[in-house]
């Protein structure tokens, strides 16, 4: 389970999160929506640890994130699946070497690596990609190699950074599908950060809405569908205010 | 004015703060070994074979004016064979360091502050973090480690071929024999001037690479912060090297 309780972060004098309370249960997806700027992705860094609150806390498993040190930390990713806003592919790597690279800080033998590595590129519909590099794939291609990086952990949660930002709706729906399928072969718990709502509503066991540092409102997809909230209407139906 | 002051004060100390906390990163990452040891031997090729042929090129160049400039100072004054000594006290304790550390730095120190900044700005390094890496083990130390073993080598390979271009220059154009070039070499000649050039060497190469990596992963913004990490990793790296080589005539000279 992942926790957010009263967080607050700022970068100087902008102030992000504002008092982020939020529960995500084991098994569910979770669909973080929200206008671009609003601290989605500060949200998820939060969960990996790569920023720390300025007050409040993130839990993992009842374990708060900011108060681990270097080797716990470590520990806690090896659980956690994060998969980048622009993929974040190593350039200087192909493509069988990004998703075999956290394996390898693993204690896992070359053939289980080789074996996890190929059938995570299967999963993505990439298999005979292995020796291609970063460069030479579409920007559709690319997310789908950082799905498969971080699916071939088996982690148990995954986080996705805009998984669909930038591409065409037929690619979008492409990765929807596959991170719905990645959710029935793993079982992760996942935060799915988007401002697409037909992703949204095509991943998300539920929604939720970030709105000026805090959940505006959070709710299964009928929910948010026939919400009466007037901040969340507009946005769910994108009209310009 | 005072505010001026006083913003450029709290900058240098937050600078002078953030590098203590990189080096209290960089000793942590050491004994992981595992991660940096097949990475240094990759960096020791990329630093080390190359550079070389920029290094020679300086060396080469180098050994031929300080034969032809020793020859017009002493002409008439001093017996020909010091040109030997000259061109070898030179190379070994100041041209061969100082001129290969600072065309090293632009292109050493350039190339790891580029790709470290846009690692950094495009979330690679996030990612390593994500994927249980200490961005420290696997990006800076094999770069730092390789940077400081392979200089004193490439310094060395420099100094040779500017004290060859020397003994060349001397036979060729100022009609020096081989014997006196040599005789001249031999003169005044200490240990202390090889391992000198060689370890300030080494603290050129660590210098060059611990500037590279902290401006690269300290880089902000887009190819805009690139460009800024890359100019300011050469021109820091070159400015410590100036202050570097001072201090070490001062203290082992």
């Amino acid at each position: 389970m992942i926790r957010f309780t009263d967080v607050q972060k700022a970068f100087g004098t902008k102030r992000v999160l504002e008092g982020l309370t939020l529960d995500v249960p084991d098994g569910e997806t979770l669909a973080l929506i929200g206008y671009s700027g609003t601290g989605k992705s500060v949200t998820l860094k939060h969960v990996v640890g790569l920023i720390e609150p300025d007050a409040g806390e993130v839990y993992v498993d009842d374990v708060a994130v900011s108060t681990l040190d270097r080797a716990a930390l470590t520990a806690l990713r090896r659980e956690i699946g994060y998969v980048f806003q622009f993929a974040a592919l190593f350039d200087s790597l192909s493509v069988a070497d990004n998703v075999a690279l956290g394996l390898r800080r693993r204690d896992l033998h070359d053939d289980e690596i080789e074996e996890r590595v190929h059938e995570a590129l299967a999963l993505v519909d990439l298999t005979g990609s292995d020796a291609a590099l970063p460069a030479e794939l579409s920007g559709g291609m690319r997310k789908r190699v950082g799905i498969a990086r971080a699916i071939a952990l088996q982690p148990r949660y995954i986080l996705y950074d805009e998984p669909t930002t930038g591409l065409d709706p037929v690619t979008s729906a492409v990765i929807d599908q596959l991170m719905v399928r990645t959710r029935e072969h793993t079982g992760a718990t996942a935060i799915v950060v988007t401002h697409d709502m037909r992703s949204a509503y095509t991943v998300g066991d539920r929604i939720a809405m970030l709105y000026e540092g805090r959940i505006r409102q959070v709710g299964t997809v009928e929910e948010i569908q026939q919400t009466d909230d007037a901040v969340v209407r507009q946005f769910i139906e994108g009209r310009p205010g | 004015m005072i505010a001026a002051i006083g913003r450029r004060t709290v900058a240098a100390i937050s600078a002078v703060g953030r590098f203590g906390h990189f080096l209290q990163d960089f000793i942590r990452a050491v004994p992981d070994v595992g991660t940096w040891g097949r990475l240094t031997a990759l960096q020791m090729r990329r630093i080390g074979v190359d550079s070389l042929p920029v290094a020679l090129f300086i060396a080469a160049f180098t050994g031929i004016v300080l034969a032809l400039q020793a020859s017009y100072t002493f002409t008439g004054a001093v017996p020909m064979y010091f040109v030997g000594t000259l061109v070898g006290k030179t190379m070994m304790l100041e041209l061969g360091p100082v001129l290969v550390g600072l065309a090293l730095a632009g292109r050493v120190g350039a190339s790891m502050a580029a790709e470290l900044g846009t690692m950094k700005v495009t979330e690679q390094v996030d990612a390593l973090e994500t994927l249980a890496y200490d961005p420290q083990s696997y990006l800076v130390v094999p770069r730092v480690f390789a940077a400081t073993l392979m200089f004193p080598v490439i310094v060395a390979c420099a100094i040779g071929v500017g004290i060859v271009t020397g003994w060349l220059t001397s036979l060729q154009l100022l009609h020096l024999s081989t014997p006196d070039f040599i005789k001249g070499l031999k003169l005044f000649y200490l240990f202390k001037d090889t391992w000198f050039g060689l370890f300030k060497s080494a603290t050129f190469g660590c210098t060059i690479a611990m500037v590279g990596c902290i401006v690269g992963l300290g880089t902000r913004g887009g190819a805009e912060g690139v460009g800024r990490s890359t100019t300011q990793a050469v021109v820091y790296a070159a400015v410590l090297i100036l202050v570097l080589d001072a201090f070490w005539a001062v203290v082992l000279l």
